[in-house]
């Protein structure tokens, strides 16, 4: 909180979702979580890694408010402060946009050092949506984290992806460089508990096994995920309530600290539901 | 006959066994090697090997198949080499 930061209680704390593989669910994750910790009060801002592929600002229904981006920031073209958005729902969340012309190597190390060192100073939690990749793209937004989420779908490639950005975050991070350890948080995204159930999908404990990391939150397969980004809102803040909600609002709180069991959300189907073949509650 | 089939599916691993098993021995491998580490031990091989081969016959390069097998407990490199026919007779009579 503001008054916490006044006195150098809260240390801001900078966040990448990163997850090597491509398309799943590492800008949907970084809008859910922001709006989550957002809605508790604290000071976030959400950050696009991804130049040239820029879309955490069409998650987030701000692409028609984009005037300055990261670049521009990064290069001295433009103040911090105007390239910040704010969102319109949500007055604690911020979203520092990725530029959509230009190329990921007009990112420079020193730029970005000195931008987040910024950020840091003016919010509670940077959350860094990570290009996929294992290039230079993907280790200029994890380099000054101090916690990672790593985005994991319950899926042998995407697993495989993880373990790889596992062993970057433990090698090419400034914590890393300093021998200090990165904090990281497994997301395990789209999980189906039916197929699961029926061995037709890995499990949540065949994941963790693997990874060997502690899990902070399984967000299941949704259609209510789509239907957030289609009119641009995090899921957090379009349906609340949802299920896929659910599981980010928990994931949020245990980021911040809180020790609270992870499960996986179910919904709750009454008789008439399960009579008529209705998908649980709206 | 169905009821034959089904006694044998029944005993198949269920696919999210194999993906974990799979995922297992390869990540095994991955994290021991590192950075292409393997790829380079193969290469030094196929390399020191052919030299061996070399000193003693003429060799198409082409004619040696370097083969790897993962598995959990011990891998597999398999080397083929084909020896052309003239000489194996001749080392033969």
């Amino acid at each position: 909180m503001a008054a916490d930061a006044v006195f150098g209680v809260f240390m801001a704390k900078v966040l990448v979702v990163t997850s090597g593989k491509g398309g799943v669910g590492k800008t949907t994750s970084t809008a859910a979580l922001g709006a989550a910790l957002a809605q508790s009060g604290q000071n976030v801002v959400v950050v696009d890694f991804d130049v040239g592929l820029r879309n955490l600002d069409l998650v987030m229904g701000a692409e028609r408010r984009v005037v300055f981006d990261l670049i521009n920031v990064v290069q001295g073209d433009a103040r911090l402060s105007q390239a910040l958005i704010r969102d319109k729902r949500c007055e604690t969340l911020s979203i520092l946009p990725a530029s959509q012309t230009r190329d990921k190597d007009a990112l420079t190390s020193e730029g970005v050092a000195r931008v987040m060192e910024e950020l840091r100073e003016k919010f509670d939690w940077v959350i860094c949506d990570s290009p996929a990749g294992i290039e230079r793209g993907a280790q200029l937004a994890m380099y000054h984290a101090d916690a990672a989420v790593i985005v994991t779908n319950p899926e042998v490639s995407s697993v495989r992806d993880s373990d790889r950005i596992i062993g970057l975050l433990d090698s090419k991070t400034e914590k890393a460089e300093r021998g200090e350890k990165i904090e990281k948080h497994l997301l395990l995204t789209r999980y189906d508990p039916a197929r699961a159930a029926r061995k037709e999908m890995l499990s949540v404990e065949d994941v963790l096994e693997i990874l060997s990391i502690p899990l902070v939150g399984i967000v299941p397969e949704s259609e209510d995920v789509l239907k957030a980004s289609n009119v641009g809102a995090p899921v957090t803040l379009s349906s609340p309530e949802s299920l896929p909600a659910r599981a980010y609002f928990e994931a949020a709180r245990r980021l911040a600290g809180e020790k609270i069991d992870v499960s996986v959300p179910t919904e709750k189907r009454g008789f008439l539901d399960w009579l008529f073949g209705k998908k649980g509650a709206a | 006959m169905s009821f034959l089939a089904n006694l044998f599916t029944r005993r198949q691993q269920s696919s999210s066994a194999v993906a974990r098993d799979r995922l297992q021995i390869l990540l095994a491998h991955e994290r021991s090697a590192g950075e292409e580490g393997e790829s380079d031990l193969l290469k030094q091989l196929h390399k020191e090997i052919m030299e061996v081969i070399a000193r003693h016959v003429a060799v198409d390069q082409d004619k040696v198949q370097i083969k790897l097998d993962r598995g959990s407990g011990c891998s597999m490199l398999e080397i083929d080499v084909e020896v052309p026919q003239e000489l194996s007779n001749k080392r033969a009579s």
